[in-house]
């Protein structure tokens, strides 16, 4: 194990060497896509069970949804769905008669359970939207490290699984315990690395919605998107959504994972934002998804007939379920209503439907959505150093003639 | 498999017998693409031994393409402070005149 990261190392470099010369099959480049902001070229990769999709990185592999697939409707397909991990030695073998996920820690009973036991028992099911924190971060500005993704490190998807509360009450949760931490298959290439692992409260992993799903839009859920079992955190965001999840631990006291600890936190005020360039003075574990919406049938710099033109799109936010979403033709000086679709739930994406009337010219087409809960998206972007929870409200502009 | 040799018969009735019985006994597996990115060359030759040392440590744990696609010309403190928590958060063992031609090299190209 200790000799883990220079074994890969030296794969790597062979296997690198040898593609070079032509003799170790490559992904299928499908062209190059540009996203807006420097640096903003990405290969179009197919993945096996993907779509071409944007790549980012390819070890761990990070993928994201071409903005295009939200146009189709409220489920992202499967194979269209984003891909996000940290650590490199993510599994590549799994057998699932053998896979057991551990529930271990303060519990009567510790258990290793089958899929087959997992869907022997009462059963759940849920749209959700999972939504990686740094999504949209390219467009900070000022721009700040990381994964540098536009807006398609987000998915909706029907998800089948059972309560994660029906798999703790199996166990039996003993007095005393506060959270619940989770742990997958995936790890680091060195030992001394930090594992990926998150953890949430008790009475928040005992809510009924947390779930484990194996099942994604009525397929098992695709290897990359955590086969063959994952952690659904409805209205939170995917770090949480743990991935190949084999370890589910009861603790006593709050758990001091590097990744919980230190890493995905937020400035602990109502903005969850700082001045741009600043640190904040404190901050917490992020949490729940900010409102969005989404122009989906028209992109950024799009020529349309002038007259009455369709609009469509997508709104979510962190559970409250959408009230309402307003268009604006003017830059935001004016609004009216959109009206919403088919509701799937209030952790689904929400399409709506509108028209703007368009002059002869240039126009900044904007949506705004507003949660049941009353929150909205501000006018002007907020920031953060980590390049968290961007919900502007978003601005299109097209040209008419 | 027993080391006894079966005849040819027997053989292939056991093979088919568990091949019915254990339905799924093979694992699933997964064919990751191989990464393809590389590092850009060094600007100068002042900055060739971190491009040395960058695709020798950088390539341990993640590829190429984590750099390439950072915000452009962020400028050396930017670089540094990456170089500063791989070693410090993720634990990249790299030692301290390594550590300093990566960044200056990264902070150079990128």
């Amino acid at each position: 194990m200790i000799d883990r990261g220079k074994r890969d190392f030296v794969r790597m470099t062979a296997l690198g060497a040898l593609a070079a010369l032509g003799g170790v099959p490559r992904a299928r480049a499908a062209g190059t896509a540009t996203l807006p902001f420097g640096n903003g070229e990405r290969p179009l990769v197919a993945y096996p069970g993907k779509r071409p999709l944007l790549q980012l990185t390819a070890r761990p592999p990070q993928l994201e949804t071409p903005f295009s697939v939200f146009d189709e409707g409220a489920i992202t397909p499967n194979d269209a769905f984003f891909v996000r991990y940290h650590l490199a030695d993510i599994p590549t073998e799994i057998d699932p008669q053998a896979f057991r996920v551990a529930v271990q820690g303060h519990v009567e009973r510790p258990l290793q359970l089958s899929l087959a036991e997992l869907k022997a028992m009462p059963g759940s099911e849920i749209v959700a939207v999972n939504q990686c924190s740094g999504n949209s971060r390219g467009f900070f500005e000022p721009r700040v490290a990381g994964g540098q993704l536009a807006n398609g490190a987000m998915g909706c998807a029907r998800f089948t699984g059972v309560p994660l509360k029906a798999v703790l009450d199996k166990a039996g949760v003993t007095a005393g315990a506060v959270q619940v931490a989770f742990e997958g298959l995936d790890g680091p290439v060195l030992p001394e690395t930090p594992d990926f692992a998150k953890a949430l409260t008790l009475d928040h992993a005992r809510d009924g919605a947390v779930m484990l799903a194996w099942a994604m839009n009525g397929q098992d859920l695709p290897w990359l998107n955590g086969f063959p079992l994952r952690l659904v955190v409805p209205g939170y965001y995917g770090t949480y959504w743990v991935k190949h999840l084999n370890s589910i631990t009861v603790l006593d006291k709050p758990f001091e994972g590097f990744w919980m600890k230190t890493a995905y936190r937020i400035p602990d005020n109502a903005c969850a934002c700082t001045e741009p360039g600043k640190a904040p003075d404190k901050t917490v574990p992020i949490a729940r998804f900010n409102v969005r919406s989404f122009l989906t049938n028209l992109a950024d710099g799009a020529q349309v007939k002038a007259g009455r033109v369709p609009l469509r799109g997508i709104a979510f936010d962190g559970g409250s379920g959408i009230r309402s979403v307003e268009v604006s033709a003017d830059d935001g000086r004016t609004w009216s209503p959109a009206r919403l679709g088919q509701d799937l739930g209030p952790y689904a994406f929400r399409t709506w439907t509108a028209e703007a009337d368009l002059t002869p010219g240039g126009h900044a087409l904007r949506v705004r959505a507003t949660g049941n809960d009353g929150g909205t998206q501000p006018m002007a972007p907020r920031w953060n150093p980590a390049g968290y929870m961007r919900n502007v409200v978003e601005t299109t502009h097209v040209q008419a003639a | 498999m027993s080391s006894i040799p079966l005849p040819l018969a027997a053989s292939l009735a056991l093979a088919a017998a568990l091949s019915t019985t254990v339905a799924h006994a093979a694992p699933d597996t997964y064919a990751l693409p191989e990464p393809t990115a590389q590092f850009r060359p060094a600007p100068d030759a002042a900055h060739a031994a971190g491009f040395q040392a960058a695709q020798e440590a950088c390539m341990t744990c993640h590829s190429a393409d984590y750099i390439a696609m950072q915000p452009p010309k962020k400028g050396q403190a930017f670089w540094d402070a990456e170089v500063t928590k791989m070693i410090k958060v993720y634990r990249a063992p790299i030692a301290e005149e390594q550590a300093k031609a990566i960044a200056a090299y990264l902070g150079a190209t990128y």
